[in-house]
């Protein structure tokens, strides 16, 4: 029993238990072993130590610089859209529409739909020879690409894809930080002339600030491991050119690779808070100095 | 000191839930002297049918035995599971499983139950036995007959156009100049299952091996490369070549395994580069436009070599975990399916497409075209050569998402063969080959 300066907490330590039991064996063992088992080369019968073998080998794995880039485009492409979608879909939602409620259901209602199906939807639809949607475009006279077989468009005709789904949640998070503006900012706004642009750039783009850092740094930690929507429309494909690095390190795995893809998601995980951790840091300060 | 409950409980939950997963998979013994064995084989529908036939007339011929038949993913899914269920001495008391490269990866000899002892270990054919041995000693029976890797071809176009089957490229591509002047997709090509991409690779092997026969060997030491290996290289090569032609069915990048079959049984394209066992849901699905489909081998540049790639038949095979009256039971299956009934029953439930590899079994007169195409090679000396899978343990896991980039044009075939050099290092690592 420690009798230091601390001051002693009113539970008994055995009320920590099960907490520490859940904790202890679901986050911290695992977490140290798969360190451990990333500087091992291991099939599922035995292991063997190979120090950091594993890693040199994931970097110089040609899938891996390309997944790095097609992770950080994608993430970058869906954060951005779903900022600015995301806004204007507020704006448009905090008006004084007819159906205002209904339609704010309707905007969310794809991020309540499972990943997967939304994936295998979109990939019927977006079949370059039967898909609706090329068939739509052929309508009014458009050749459609062949969204998710052309190495060009793949990576962005899944992003557009995810940005569907997502902006939902985007905007239900900018229509609280727009309602929760005070009024009298608007009408001593329009006392002093300003017009509908002013009010957007002056009044609500500062100070729904907080709003837009949340869906910043959710869509982008969502973006860079992005895996089941990717996965579920192009496995990767065609060839390696949708592969992120949660693809590449997916099938590391089921390639039996498994200390391999241990090691890759070790550096998944330092690639994820090397970006979110100082961005969250620049964009909470910013906030406070404003 | 304070520790030590809590480890105490991490290894309880560890037990606990080591035996419920345990109580899930297995089946229990029936009473009155009854036994109930499962049977785990992938979810195809050829093979669930081939499955359930087996199960039907092994237990007609053994009343005391049933077989449950339970299904799995194909492809490295179900070889994850697999492992786990092997590992965990959780799998089923019969499996069906890929025998050559992959077997090699279950560690056989401590995992799998040795037939060597079994009398009908002697009536198996010599190229399949090899397929299922490790270490000197043999794991498995086989299911079903041999499979060729090849070109299978529409034979009402062949006739419409005049053509000649070509032994030689060069007399391939002149083909798909001429068919493709008539307005039909030359080759056809489903890159949306990635898998189907890889033929002109794996089925050129046979002329690998036949201008440079000793690949295999050095191959598995480090020595030989696809990319330095101008023989091998050529497999890429071709992929490139019928993209670059403009030969490829226009919707190559999203079609299906089932497209690629369609097309070939209505004519809608003229090669399509597969396996010879495809024939079989081709009877099933477009029984009227089955005799059309041929089968050559895939061509070489010299054509005198110019041979069949030959892929080994899956094994049936007992784990570790199976024991007392179900080891009895388990083997008496395994002796049936290494049986001519066991023949006969697998013939029933599916198009046999080529030699079975047990000796005694033979092949029914009224068999496909592509069955008929494929003997003259298997009766020819230095006709056929099993595929690399079956004579070296290594095959590179990426090599479907690398053969579909080299054939829709994103990749060089030179690159791409290096690239899957790169991808073989890997697995030849992981299973701790010499010399790597």
């Amino acid at each position: 029993m420690s009798s230091g300066g601390r001051a002693r907490s009113p539970y008994p330590y055995w009320f920590y238990l099960p907490a520490a039991v859940i904790y202890g064996l679901l986050f911290i063992i695992p977490t140290i072993t798969a360190f451990y088992f990333s500087l091992t080369r291991w099939t599922i019968f035995d292991s063997q130590f190979i120090g950091f073998d594993n890693y040199v080998t994931f970097f110089r794995e040609p899938a891996l610089v390309s997944g790095l880039t097609h992770t950080l485009i994608y993430a970058a492409v869906t954060s951005a859209a779903k900022v600015v979608l995301g806004m204007l879909l507020a704006i448009l939602l905090t008006s004084q529409i007819v159906g205002r409620g209904f339609l704010r259901s309707v905007v969310f209602f794809p991020v309540l739909v499972s990943t997967i199906g939304v994936g295998l939807t979109f990939t019927v639809l977006m079949n370059p020879e039967q898909g609706l949607i090329n068939d739509a475009l052929a309508v009014v006279g458009i050749d459609g690409p062949a969204w998710l077989t052309d190495p060009r468009y793949a990576l962005l005709s899944v992003a557009l894809v995810d940005v569907w789904k997502g902006v939902g949640l985007a905007t239900v998070i900018y229509i609280a930080g727009i309602v929760s503006i005070p009024s009298e900012y608007f009408e001593a706004a329009t006392v002093d002339g300003a017009g509908a642009w002013d009010s957007f750039r002056r009044i609500i783009l500062p100070l729904a600030r907080p709003a837009t850092v949340t869906v910043i740094l959710l869509s982008l930690i969502g973006g860079l491991r992005s895996f089941d929507l990717i996965w579920a429309m192009t496995r990767g494909g065609p060839g390696f050119t949708s592969d992120v690095i949660a693809s590449v390190i997916y099938k590391q795995y089921q390639a039996g690779f498994y200390g391999l893809s241990t090691a890759g998601n070790v550096v998944l995980f330092l690639v994820v808070t090397a970006i979110v951790f100082p961005l969250s840091r620049l964009l909470n300060r910013k906030e406070v100095d404003l | 000191m304070r520790f030590r409950p809590l480890i105490l409980l991490a290894l309880t939950s560890l037990a606990l839930s080591a035996c419920s997963a345990g109580s899930l998979g297995s089946s229990d013994d029936e009473g009155g002297g009854k036994v109930a064995l499962s049977f785990l084989v992938d979810n195809s529908e050829d093979t669930v049918r081939i499955g359930e036939q087996l199960a039907k007339d092994f237990t007609a011929a053994n009343p005391d035995i049933t077989v449950k038949v339970e299904t799995r993913p194909q492809g490295t899914e179900g070889d994850n599971l697999i492992k786990t269920r092997l590992s965990t001495g959780d799998m089923t008391d019969v499996f069906e499983y890929n025998s050559g490269s992959l077997l090699q990866a279950l560690a056989p000899q401590k995992n799998l139950v040795a037939v060597d002892d079994q009398p009908w270990a002697g009536q198996l054919d010599d190229n399949f036995k090899t397929t299922v041995s490790v270490g000197g000693k043999t794991y498995g029976a086989p299911w079903g007959g041999f499979i060729a890797g090849a070109v299978l071809y529409n034979r009402a176009i062949y006739a419409k156009l005049n053509l000649q089957i070509p032994t030689t490229w060069a007399a391939f591509m002149a083909n798909n100049a001429k068919i493709k002047a008539a307005g039909i997709a030359p080759v056809i090509q489903t890159y949306q299952d990635t898998w189907t991409s890889q033929l002109f690779v794996l089925g050129d092997f046979h002329n690998v091996t036949a201008a440079e026969p000793d690949f295999a060997e050095k191959y598995t030491k480090n020595q030989a490369k696809y990319a330095t290996s101008p023989a091998a290289l050529k497999g890429f090569q071709h992929l490139q070549e019928v993209h670059d032609a403009g030969y490829l069915n226009k919707d190559f990048a999203s079609a299906k395994f089932d497209d690629g079959l369609k097309k070939l049984a209505k004519g809608e394209g003229a090669h399509y580069p597969m396996l010879s066992s495809a024939i079989s849901t081709i009877v099933a699905n477009y029984p009227e436009q089955a005799k059309d489909v041929g089968l050559f081998a895939i061509p070489s540049d010299d054509a005198a070599r110019n041979g069949l790639t030959v892929w080994s038949p899956a094994g049936v095979y007992i784990p570790a975990s199976t024991e007392g009256a179900k080891l009895d039971a388990a083997r008496k299956f395994l002796a049936f399916i290494a049986s001519p009934a066991g023949c006969a029953s697998t013939g029933t439930a599916s198009t046999p497409v080529g030699p079975y590899a047990v000796k005694g079994c033979a092949l029914p007169a009224d068999v496909t075209q592509v069955a008929k195409d494929s003997q003259p090679y298997l009766d020819r000396d230095g006709g056929s050569s099993l595929a690399l899978e079956f004579v070296s343990p290594i095959k590179g896991p990426a090599l479907e998402q690398i053969t579909v980039e080299v054939g829709s044009g994103i990749r060089k075939a030179a690159d791409g063969a290096a690239l899957y050099d790169k991808d073989v290092q890997k697995q030849a690592q992981q299973l701790g080959l010499e010399g790597w």
